[in-house]
């Protein structure tokens, strides 16, 4: 039988290629990689800005739950969770692979990796729209004031 | 069997320290200082949503002194890792990526990143 990467008169030399690196792919992990990489640039420069304005005001709950009732702000907010914790879960997976040999550490570091991001992401997401959507103490009191 | 006798590929100390080096190790370091990092973040979020009590809670580790000290390390990698990682996204076009190019952008990183970080808290310690 002929290998995989033979030339043979039905084989283009793309096809002779794919999957034969060490991991058999990656451009996937890198492309992913690389696009968050570029979309953390404005969204994490965005975060830290409007950390220190909402530290400047004193960071009451008041503030932080207004902070986030505004649109704009939970937008960017929840994309930023999506970019930074996919690149996360890539990053670290790349470390992974770099240093750990251990042949069950190895894969069970992978998969917890992968559950970690996932729930600190889901975690924090929530949060984000408790924050923006959800009804506050103060705003039932409020209305019931109204009423 | 016994492993054959081959050339091994040297490792870390061998090597004369370098910018490249530098530049690598600092950007993975930063990247997974960031990670253990982005748990205060999910903190402050969660403890928002969660109410006052746990709210204030998070707001009294943030604004000790070992809070602020932690502020302070996460905006300094997220500078770092943010201006590494334009260089490999630069990188990754085919450009500078020789020695001398390397050698450049390492200064220019530490420079921008550490400008940033000491901007930023002398920012928010001029607003406070």
């Amino acid at each position: 039988m002929s290998q995989k990467w033979e030339d043979t008169a039905f084989k283009g030399p793309m096809a002779r290629a794919m999957g034969l690196g060490s991991a058999h792919t990656g451009l996937h992990h890198w492309m992913g990689q690389k696009m968050t990489a570029l979309a953390n640039i404005p969204l994490v420069l965005w975060v830290v800005w409007s950390f220190v304005s909402l530290a400047g005001t004193g960071a009451q709950i008041e503030i932080v739950q207004a902070f986030f009732a505004q649109p704009v702000n939970a937008i960017m907010m929840l994309l930023f969770l999506c970019s930074v914790f996919y690149h996360m879960a890539l990053g670290l997976q790349v470390v992974i692979e770099d240093y750990v040999h251990c042949s069950f550490g190895k894969p069970f570091m992978l998969v917890m990796v992968k559950l970690f991001s996932a729930g600190l992401f889901v975690a924090s997401a929530f949060s984000v729209l408790k924050l923006a959507l959800g009804f506050h103490v103060t705003d039932i009191a409020a209305v019931a004031v109204q009423m | 069997m016994p492993l054959p006798s081959r050339p091994l590929s040297p490792h870390l100390q061998v090597w004369k320290w370098s910018m490249n080096m530098t530049l690598s190790i600092l950007h993975r370091a930063s990247g997974i200082a960031l990670s253990v990092g982005s748990l205060m973040l999910v903190w402050f979020l969660v403890a928002a949503a969660s109410g006052k009590e746990a709210y204030e809670f998070f707001l009294g580790f943030a604004s000790s002194g070992f809070g602020q000290l932690c502020l302070f390390g996460w905006t300094g990698a997220v500078f770092f890792h943010m201006c590494s990682g334009i260089r490999h996204l630069i990188m990754d076009t085919g450009r500078m990526i020789t020695i001398p190019a390397a050698e450049k952008a390492g200064f220019i990183i530490f420079v921008v990143s550490i400008a940033l970080t000491l901007g930023l808290w002398g920012c928010i310690k001029f607003y406070q």
